[in-house]
């Protein structure tokens, strides 16, 4: 086990170097120079020339990733073309309340997920099912902006029990989440429907049953539990789905969040912030990525880690 | 049972499936109406700028803002115009830039996987590797990098959809692949010696054919979305078209006034993504059982 967990991080340690050094592109790929991008319109040669050469711009170009990455390790980002704060501080104070969001969204779509999908499969093909997944199925249609659009007009503008936006206090946490954690919940409901299904026509449930278990026992205390295994993997994938969508909840919520900052340089052509963001919310979806991954061999005896 | 699995094992090309295919979606009720709905939103594609009961682009400053009524289904928008007419235009835009996003993806996506399948060792893995580089990038997110590279406009965004589709294409379709080459005809084509690029696009490509609709259908409806949320964060159509996303976009400034206007876009949005799965999971259960639970 040991091993295997070793040898499934040093692999991931390529693929890193790899996203880092196309996130470091990134600023070149922009069309036109990037030091005459940060001097602004008016700036003289002379200025350019000075910006240049500040940002290693005049050097070979793996001489420039190398410095790039030797910031990075440092905890160094940059600072930002804008307002001249520097990248690190700029996320800093927006990660909390995006991992704080995250986690809720994800936390309640497992919940209710889970729910759902036992509820669907324990009663399948009969009303509850039905209901199940056709919440389900439309949960994964969604546009997660509209959700969240309606429920402000709901909740915030007729009713008046919530705020519209921000993150002043966990009353700023409710729409989001749900908004956030809906296309999850769903998609999680389906996988754990089909995966007890198929558990339900196991033969040591059959034995259970004939031991005259109660349905709660056998559903709860016995098929659920190896159910849940392909679940896991779900609930890792949908990560990234849940980081891609956190760029447009807060945005309709105006939540101070990693994903609101991510919009607002783009639209700002703020490129440093940019090029941050994007290298760490692909690190983040990587590292989540190998955690389900050695999750799931601890989870599954049947997994040999040899190969 | 075994007996028919080995016949289509050495027969992949048969009359009747077409005909079986339709015998059995005919069953799945709720995907039957999914694709019509979905045939109604392409003739609305095609036809819709010449039906529609108002010109959607002239404004009527008498009639700013107004809620449903018999008159105009969906209310006015800002500029008095009348929002039915202008969903129904939208269509065009809406669905074109989901479904030429998602066919080209898939087009590459497929020749990628193809090659991957049937070559195997070194093209395998370095195609493979490089997909794992894509799907290292959450899917919007890519599409985001890529925007803000390009710039803003529907083209970058069907570009953007396209490339994070390659990627998935390319797996599912490699799959396939190595799943066909092993097939008795393939081998029996390869030994009257047909070249490497006719058994791969004239007799692995067809099998893997009902994979690809399956995959595909699904994928439309996530690269609308994709597509309606880029356009709803200002980084695709120009706010002023009657794109869907964009028209949503600009509506949210009139919430506490006018909720229909942020209303009726994002529920055509919902309804076609929602045909799309539902569309998609009948098709699954017909044309690819093995995945069904």
């Amino acid at each position: 086990m040991g091993k295997y967990v070793i040898k499934r991080i040093i692999g991931i340690i390529p693929l890193l170097v790899v996203v880092s050094f196309i996130v470091f592109l990134f600023i070149h790929l922009i069309p036109g120079d990037p030091a005459r991008l940060i001097a602004g319109k008016e700036a003289t040669v002379k200025e350019i020339q000075a910006i240049r050469h500040e940002l290693h711009l005049d050097e070979p170009i793996f001489q420039q990733y190398l410095i790039y990455m030797d910031g990075l390790l440092h905890g160094d980002f940059g600072e930002s073309i804008k307002s001249h704060i520097p990248v690190m501080h700029l996320i800093g104070e927006r990660m909390l309340p995006s991992i704080e969001l995250s986690l809720l969204s994800m936390g309640w779509a497992l919940v209710f997920g889970i729910l759902i999908g036992v509820l669907s499969a324990v009663f399948k093909n009969r009303w509850p099912d039905y209901g199940g997944m056709v919440t389900a199925v439309s949960g994964i249609s969604l546009p997660n902006f509209w959700l969240g659009l309606v429920m402000i007009q709901l909740f915030s503008v007729q009713l008046g029990w919530l705020p519209t936006g921000g993150a002043d206090s966990w009353k700023g946490y409710i729409m989001p989440s749900i908004a956030l954690g809906a296309g999850i919940m769903a998609m999680i409901a389906r996988f754990t429907r089909s995966s007890l299904v198929q558990t339900l026509k196991e033969d040591f449930i059959r034995t259970g049953r004939s031991r005259g278990l109660s349905s709660m026992t056998i559903v709860f205390g016995h098929a659920l539990k190896s159910s849940l295994i392909p679940v896991v993997t779900v609930a890792g994938l949908q990560f990234g789905f849940l980081l891609g969508g956190s760029v447009v909840v807060e945005t309709v919520f105006s939540f101070p969040g990693m994903g609101r900052l991510l919009i607002d340089s783009i639209q700002l052509r703020d490129y440093p912030v940019v090029q941050a963001e994007l290298l760490l919310f692909s690190f983040e979806f990587i590292l989540v990525n190998l955690v389900v991954d050695l999750l799931y061999g601890f989870l599954n005896p049947k997994i040999s880690y040899e190969t | 049972m075994a007996e028919i699995v080995t016949k289509t094992d050495y027969m992949p090309k048969s009359r009747g499936k077409l005909r079986s295919f339709c015998a059995a979606f005919i069953h799945k009720k709720t995907a039957v109406a999914s694709f019509f709905f979905f045939c109604l939103l392409i003739i609305l594609a095609l036809i819709g700028p010449s039906i529609v009961p108002y010109n959607p682009q002239t404004p009527d400053y008498n009639h700013v803002l107004q809620g449903p009524s018999w008159l105009h289904l969906a209310g006015t928008d800002e500029y008095g115009r009348d929002v039915f007419s202008r969903l129904i235009v939208g269509t065009r835009l809406s669905l074109g830039v989901g479904i030429s996003s998602v066919l080209l993806g898939a087009v590459a996506g497929t020749i990628l996987g193809l090659i991957s399948g049937y070559f195997g060792k070194w093209v395998d893995k370095t195609i493979m590797r490089i997909c794992d580089v894509f799907f290292a990038f959450p899917d919007i997110l890519l599409a985001i990098g890529i925007i803000a590279i390009l710039g803003p406009g529907l083209q970058n965004v069907v570009i953007a959809v396209a490339i994070f589709n390659i990627p998935s294409f390319a797996r599912v379709v490699r799959g396939k692949t190595l799943e066909v080459k092993e097939m008795l005809f393939i081998e029996a084509t390869r030994s009257i010696g047909a070249t490497k690029s006719r058994i791969i696009f004239k007799h692995v490509f067809p099998e893997t054919f009902s994979t690809i609709i399956v995959y595909l259908t699904m994928n439309l409806g996530t690269a609308i979305l994709a597509a309606a949320s880029l356009s709803f964060l200002g980084l695709g159509a120009s706010p002023s078209s009657s794109d869907w996303g964009a028209m949503l976009s600009m509506s949210r400034d009139y919430m506490g006034t006018a909720f229909h206007l942020v209303f009726f876009p994002g529920l055509i949005i919902f309804l076609t993504v929602l045909s799309l799965n539902i569309m998609g999971d009948g098709l699954r259960d017909v044309l690819d059982p093995k995945s069904k639970d």
